[in-house]
């Protein structure tokens, strides 16, 4: 099948399961790592990407596709999308904390950390390679946001458990044995493959 | 055109129209005006202009708040009392604040943007704290690892300080590291030398100040101070008294121990436990010997914890010596400074032996 013809919304569930940008491609690993000790802080920056990368996917494709594209410049994606996120989250971080404290201390307070994560701009990227259309960037965005924000999520809440209930040996305490939980989910998300597949 | 050309005209008005609008959004999301911060009670009040930290707003009024970390919220020491203007607890001050503290509006001020008109509340003496333009007159080695530094104050200034406090260092940009930084050292001269400043610094490893401090400084070379800060100082008692430290933690006990001499109190019976690994980590072993010899109220206990060389010093670990020297200590009070280690380890053994924990007065270097 042409990849312009599947469905936004087949696009959306693959970007949460099979094609998860973490757990497929371990990209955001840093404040995936650092941020997940905590559920509360998880699914704060977890709603943060949500709305980073839905926001920045077509604002990236509109870049790539109406000003890089005319002109032969590609090549210079990398440094277009950098600054395209950068200067969104930035904004956004302004417009949040004048507007909405509560707002601020559940979702902008983050902002900062996604400006360059690597996981927003795999997204922007993911999107030029696999020659998404503008509304399938859009649900791809989501997608990847949201998946994103359910590993973290997952990861933290496992984290908490075990921070109460279980002793790890001591070399394997924080990262170590984190990443080992995250590539047992990771396992347990290719069960998803026989629901959707896209390349 | 050229495709270079093309290119960097391209991300030039890319990146000028995102700087634009940036601009647009500061000026009308992140513009707060100019406010009041008024201090306690109108004692005294500034007009600054509003949207940077209240830690970083004080300073550039030149009120000091005292500041381990220098701003990012990890040492927990500018605390102060917010009583206006300081919006909700932020997550990133919780992990500093106590209950009794969050009761009382007390906040960290770093982490506070000044958004609105302040009303603050610090402690007197810190609108006396002041910023002092110095020369190091003498750098000492005392050991493998600590150096100890002597600053001349300009001309015509004096500082006023309480033996104990603690001052902060700034190091100027060296090797990649381009910014100013500072770090908080324990003053170890004595209030009565109120034209100098003496401070012992410990080196750590890739510390950002330390090294500046081992590697770059020298004599005769010009350093900033702010100070003084801290309320780690000799209360006003008649009890006997337990000093214990280890390391560069001998600065404020050497303060406090002067400043007694000074003030001629003799009435008050004082012991200095001072712990180290081996000979090689002792100073000012002679200058304490030589006041034990002077005055009789006092006594100096180097204990050496792991140096089975011929000394002439006690060995083991600081805390059993402490111990194996006191029966019941529910009338003594002790000053306490050094690593977090050391001091929980002395607090748990002086606590033990009946010491109310409100007679236990520390210095916690991390």
């Amino acid at each position: 099948m042409d990849i312009q013809n599947i469905h936004p919304l087949v696009i959306f569930f693959a970007a949460i399961t099979t094609n998860n940008i973490l757990l497929t491609n371990f990209l955001g690993m840093c404040s995936f790592l650092a941020v997940s000790k905590d559920l509360k802080s998880s699914m704060g920056l977890g709603a943060a990407v949500i709305f980073v990368s839905t926001f920045t996917a077509p604002l990236n494709w509109l870049v790539f596709h109406k000003l890089l594209v005319p002109f032969n410049l590609e090549y210079l994606q990398y440094i277009a999308f950098i600054i395209v996120i950068a200067a969104f989250t930035q904004i956004i971080e302004m417009v949040i904390e004048r507007v909405s404290t509560l707002l601020y201390l559940t979702l902008g307070i983050f902002l900062p950390l996604i400006t360059v994560n690597c996981a927003i701009l795999g997204c922007a990227l993911f999107l030029v390679i696999r020659q998404y259309t503008l509304m399938q960037s859009i649900a791809y965005g989501l997608g990847a946001g949201t998946g994103w924000a359910l590993a973290i999520t997952a990861l933290a809440g496992i984290r908490v458990r075990m921070e109460k209930k279980s002793k790890v040996i001591p070399e394997l305490e924080g990262p170590g044995i984190a990443l080992i939980i995250t590539g047992i989910i990771a396992m347990a998300f290719i069960g998803f493959s026989g629901i959707v597949k896209i390349n | 055109m050229s495709p270079i050309l093309t290119a960097i005209l391209v991300i030039s008005c890319l990146s000028g129209g995102l700087t634009i609008l940036l601009l647009i959004a500061e000026y009308f999301f992140a513009n707060y005006g100019e406010v009041n911060i008024d201090v306690n009670d109108g004692e005294k009040s500034f007009r600054v202009e509003g949207g940077a930290s209240l830690l970083t707003t004080l300073s550039s009024q030149k009120l000091f708040l005292p500041s381990g970390c220098g701003g990012r919220g990890s040492c927990g020491t500018c605390k102060c009392k917010v009583l206006e203007g300081g919006g909700p607890l932020l997550p990133t001050e919780t992990p500093y604040l106590n209950d009794e503290e969050r009761k009382n509006n007390v906040r960290l001020s770093c982490q506070i943007k000044v958004k609105n008109n302040v009303k603050i509340q610090v402690p007197e003496e810190l609108l006396s704290i002041k910023e002092f333009s110095t020369v190091i007159e003498k750098i000492t080695d005392f050991t493998h690892d600590i150096k100890g530094l002597r600053f001349k104050l300009p001309e015509g200034e004096s500082i006023k300080f309480k033996a104990g406090q603690f001052a902060n260092l700034f190091s100027k940009p060296y090797d990649d590291i381009r910014e100013e930084t500072s770090r908080a050292y324990s003053i170890s001269s004595a209030p009565k030398d109120n034209r100098a400043l003496e401070l012992i610094i410990r080196y750590v490893p890739n510390g950002m100040v330390t090294t500046y401090v081992f590697k770059h400084l020298k004599e005769g070379d010009p350093v900033k101070l702010i100070g003084p800060f801290g309320d780690f100082f000799l209360r006003d008692t008649n009890r006997e008294i337990v000093c214990i430290a280890g390391g560069s933690g001998l600065a404020p006990i050497r303060s406090i121990i002067l400043d007694m001499i000074d003030r001629g109190i003799n009435n008050r019976k004082t012991t200095f436990f001072f712990g180290a690994v081996g000979v090689k980590d002792l100073y000012y072993v002679d200058e304490f010997k030589a006041i034990e010899k002077q005055h009789p109220w006092f006594r100096f206990v180097p204990a050496l914890s792991r140096d089975d060389s011929d000394h002439p010093y006690t060995k083991g670990l600081i805390t059993d010596v402490v111990a194996s020297n006191y029966g019941d200590m529910k009338e003594i009070e002790a000053y306490l400074c050094g690593s977090p280690g050391m001091i929980d380890a002395c607090e748990k053994v002086l606590t033990g032996k009946g010491m109310p924990k409100t007679q236990i007065f520390y210095d916690k270097f991390s």
